[in-house]
């Protein structure tokens, strides 16, 4: 029997050297994000000025900023999340409150799962033929239009490669991630205080307006930031929806051109030359910015307005 | 005293004017349908996605004058050339081989380092460094990838690949796969971390009530009970790899061949759309067409794999109460 | 403040929508018992399983019932249909008769909103809302508009005094009513559930996650609120059935074994098992 065991000193050692290999790992984590983070403020930190924040594209490296793409991730953003934060919640809410148990019920909750796998590129690919071409209908005719140019809310339909076919595009890459965020909220609120609710005479709905949703709130809006900073980053189905030309104006109504930060850093990143590279850099640094800002949001709200549901 | 006081409530609970029954009825109704529709749209999203990917690839297949395209030479050749040369080749295996060769490399570099960290973070660190470490994590989870993809051009092929070795070009398949390792890192973490942490605390009592170190609960108790998560956590990961964009566009290169040689250059699939997008490729040609061939393939692949992972969670989640 | 209550006054706190003639009725003979709840072959099932079977019984308005019985007989599945709570059960359902004051509980037409704002219903765990303690107590008069908007902070107020919870939460009805006792709070739900003016309270175990003076004085709320309340409520102790109840029913794997005046059921019970049950011989 003795013969089998394995003596202390052994296993000890056994555990120092997993607690090593924990620790390198961890280390070199977050060693590439120091890189990434040191290699780019040095390479982008000297082209950052306010020229830079205020002016257009240029074929001069000297002369070019990120107005335009930065007041077009403003809009796109904007729009996106007008549209996917409340149906994503309104989602949510049907999955989690309304929908009893039942097959149609996990079908769609598996379909929900499976959207959140779709790499975004192919949501570019939905969004050109549904929101920029609206599936060949009216291509090639004048397209219908609805308004004012002059107004910000003119509309055209196609879409075209517009800042609102934008918003859409990137409302449907982040739909699934944000219904899941809320679902996950709602299920964390305790059942108990359903039950109290419903006893005291409310309608589902009610239970939701009253109890569940204020009290999912903080960690809902946390998602929705979260899911925001996805938006913000995403380049790819905006570069399949056509949203790369070179603009040099910032959009004035729904239906203007745009271009959005990402696409201008991966515009300047592709170029053989190290001055744009220079420019590539300071976007990010831009780009990050906003970033860690969101993040930062998110961090207070966790921490501040997140209240204990239970005693 | 009480009994009157409880008594005057009921009083005046009588003065107000409840809504009709009817009224509520009716409201609750339409904010259900209402919600229903717009659960409805997830699934009209999936269908109109297969349906637009299915209709052009059968452009793609059927279109007139191009009688060597089919079905199986597009699944098994192995030259792709759509631009290049007098008779362009319609063989998508090169850019599912880079698409895997990128995604091995993120795989091999990010599944067990994310899987380490996970396990440092949820077994071994203090509260205070969990909390930073979760929160750097975060940030590095929202970096956009085409931050990772000038971060593989700029640095990862210059300063750490270059000097060691001169094999490695300005793109290669290597610097591509780091960054979207880089890139993939923290959602293997963090889902990992997730998973290990739901394995109750019991579980590891009982293991060190046994005599175990810390290295017999992580490794033996913990890991193991959660591994169901951590497999699930692996395969939204290697999913996030292969759909990967921005990164593979800037680092990877453009030329589509059959290699498993990290230090040459890879067209992944992802990377050929983009080609075509950003090109001027006239939207009724060959080449156009051919892009919604490869979203489809890769559409089906990636699908493939998170039905997997779902059905991983599903089957093999273990029930604690 | 203190008005004395006069024999001849009625007990008005039945301001339900029965007709006009019952509830004068009530209201003029306040001191024969008489029927809040009857059931007559009430069966109920999860899926298939069968958890009671064929009960008849019937309970007393204005009077305390106590529901006793081993955990997992069936009394809190019992207490839920009164309220109809069932309903959010995937798979609960019921056969057989069961009214509150002639209006059958078991019609699948039957507007449970309503029949919740006349059934109140305290969990075994306290559960007020993350909200203030006002806010608390002004959820369900505001849910159904039951005020004219000037009465709700004497609303508040009143329901407050009458769960005997105000002394100690009158300096701080804006702060969290989380942040108070578990005796308190569950005397806060109390107090949410009168706000609504209610004619009947169910209580489930409302005592069992509390300590023994929150449960004390709990104890001692219930016996104030019988004058004005049917009130049934689920225990698990035989002191507490005895001390705050008026009549008792003895549940066992879902039958009903006996039921009858509390004094009695504990002194002198006629039925073997009960009498097993309430010396502490099982369960
Ligand atoms: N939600 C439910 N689904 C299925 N079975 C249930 C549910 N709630 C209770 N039961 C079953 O019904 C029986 C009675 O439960 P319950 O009414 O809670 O008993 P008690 O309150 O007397 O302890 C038990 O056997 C229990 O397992
Ligand atoms: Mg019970």
């Amino acid at each position: 029997m003795s013969g089998s065991v394995i003596p202390t000193a052994r296993r000890l050692l056994a555990s120092r050297l997993f607690l090593t290999l924990c620790l390198a790992a961890t280390t070199i984590a977050i060693l590439l994000l120091g890189a990434l983070l040191v290699s780019i403020a040095i390479e982008g930190l000297g082209s950052l000025s306010w020229r830079f924040l205020d002016s257009f594209a240029s074929r001069k490296a000297a002369q070019a900023g990120i107005k335009a793409p930065l007041l077009g991730s403003v809009w796109v953003c904007a729009i996106c999340a007008l549209i996917a934060v409340p149906m994503g919640i309104g989602t949510a809410i049907y999955l989690e409150e309304f929908a009893k148990r039942s097959r149609i019920k996990r079908l769609i909750q598996l379909n929900v799962s499976n959207l959140s796998g779709v790499p975004s590129i192919v949501y570019g690919i939905l969004a050109l033929a549904a929101f920029v071409r609206f599936f060949g209908m009216g291509s090639g005719d004048e397209p219908w239009t609805l308004g004012n140019p002059e107004s910000f809310w003119y509309l055209q339909c196609p879409l075209g490669p517009s800042v609102l076919a934008g918003g859409f595009t990137l409302a449907l890459v982040i739909l699934p991630i944000m219904i899941i965020a809320s679902q996950e909220a709602l299920r964390a609120v305790p059942q108990s205080l359903r039950q109290g609710a419903l006893a005291l005479g409310s309608t589902r709905w009610q239970v939701v307006r009253l109890v569940t949703l204020p009290a999912a709130m903080p960690t809902i809006m946390t998602g929705a930031i979260l899911a925001m900073s996805r938006a913000i980053g995403e380049a790819a189905p905006l570069l399949v929806i056509g949203g790369f030309l070179l603009v040099f104006q910032t959009p004035t109504n729904l239906m203007s051109d745009f271009t959005v930060l990402p696409l201008q850093i991966f515009n300047w990143a592709g170029r053989p030359q190290e001055d744009f590279h220079k420019l590539a850099a300071a976007a990010i640094i831009v780009q990050l910015v906003v970033l860690v800002a969101f993040n930062s949001i998110a961090i207070v709200i966790r921490q501040k307005l997140q209240r204990p549901l239970q005693s | 005293m009480t009994s009157f006081a409880a008594r005057s409530a009921g009083e005046i609970a009588q003065r107000g004017r409840p809504h009709s029954p009817l009224r509520r009825r009716w409201s609750e109704k339409t904010i259900r349908a209402i919600l229903f529709l717009l659960t409805l749209l997830t699934v009209v999203t999936t269908v109109a996605i297969i349906t637009v990917l299915a209709t052009e690839t059968y452009g793609f297949f059927t279109l007139a004058g191009h009688p060597e395209i089919s079905l199986w030479g597009f699944f098994t050749g192995e030259e792709w050339s759509p631009l290049l040369g007098a008779e362009p080749m319609f063989g998508v295996l090169p850019l599912v081989c880079g698409t895997l060769l990128v995604t091995a490399i993120a795989g091999v570099f990010a599944l067990p380092i994310g899987l380490l960290t996970a396990v440092y973070l949820s077994e071994y660190a203090a509260p205070r460094t969990r909390t930073i470490l979760k929160a750097a994590l975060e940030i590095l989870a929202g970096v956009p990838t085409v931050v990772y993809g000038f971060f593989a051009l700029t640095f990862i092929t210059p300063y750490l690949l270059q000097p060691l070795s001169s094999g490695f070009g300005a793109y290669n398949a290597m610097s591509a796969g780091i960054a979207v390792g880089i890139m993939i890192l923290p959602i293997v973490c963090s889902l990992s971390e997730d998973a290990l942490r739901a394995v109750p605390q019991s579980l590891r009592d009982g293991a060190y009530a046994l005599g175990s170190t810390k290295f017999d609960v992580s490794a033996k108790v913990v890991v193991p009970a959660g591994l169901s998560g951590v497999i699930a956590a692996f395969l939204l990961a290697l999913t996030r790899a292969i759909g990967e964009t921005m990164i593979v566009a800037l680092a990877a290169g453009g030329l589509a061949q059959m290699t498993a040689n990290p230090a040459a250059q890879v067209q992944t699939m992802t990377a050929y759309m983009v080609q075509i997008f950003l090109g001027d490729a006239p939207a009724a040609g060959i080449e156009y067409k051919s892009s919604y061939a490869v979203a489809f393939t890769l559409f089906l692949i990636t699908f493939a794999l998170t039905w997997t992972g779902a059905i991983v969670l599903k089957r093999y989640r273990e029930e604690y109460e | 403040m203190t008005q004395p209550t006069t024999p001849e006054q009625p007990l008005g706190a039945s301001r339900v929508e029965l007709p006009r003639g019952e509830s004068e009725t009530a209201a003029r003979a306040p001191s024969s018992p008489q029927t809040a709840i009857s059931m007559r072959g009430l069966s109920s099932w999860y899926g298939s399983n069968q958890v009671l079977h064929a009960l008849d019984l019937e309970i007393a308005a204005k009077q305390v019932c106590a529901f006793i019985g081993p955990s997992g007989c069936g009394k809190s599945t019992l207490l839920r249909w009164i309220n109809r709570m069932n309903d959010t059960i995937p798979g609960a359902r019921a056969a057989g008769m069961l009214s509150l004051h002639g209006l059958d509980l078991l019609d699948p037409t039957l507007d449970v909103v309503d029949l919740r704002r006349r059934v109140g219903m305290v969990f075994q765990k306290p559960n007020p809302f993350p909200k203030s303690i006002f806010d608390n107590v002004a959820f369900g008069p505001r849910l159904h508009r039951i005020y004219s908007p000037t009465d709700l902070e004497e609303l508040v107020e009143q329901s407050l005094r009458a769960s005997a919870l105000w002394g100690e939460v009158k300096d701080r009805l804006d702060s969290s009513a989380l942040g108070l006792s578990g005796g308190q709070q569950q005397r806060l739900c109390i107090a949410r559930a009168i706000a609504v003016g209610p004619e009947v309270l169910l209580m489930d175990e409302p005592c069992s996650a509390l300590d023994p003076r929150s449960t004390a004085s709990i104890e001692e709320l219930i016996r104030e609120l019988r004058a004005t309340y049917t009130i049934v409520i689920v225990t698990h102790n035989m002191q507490q059935a005895s001390r705050v109840s008026d009549a008792t029913a003895f549940f066992y794997e879902g039958k009903l074994i006996e039921t009858g005046a509390t004094d009695l059921l504990f002194t002198n019970p006629t039925n073997r098992q009960t009498e097993d049950y309430v010396t502490g011989r099982f369960g």
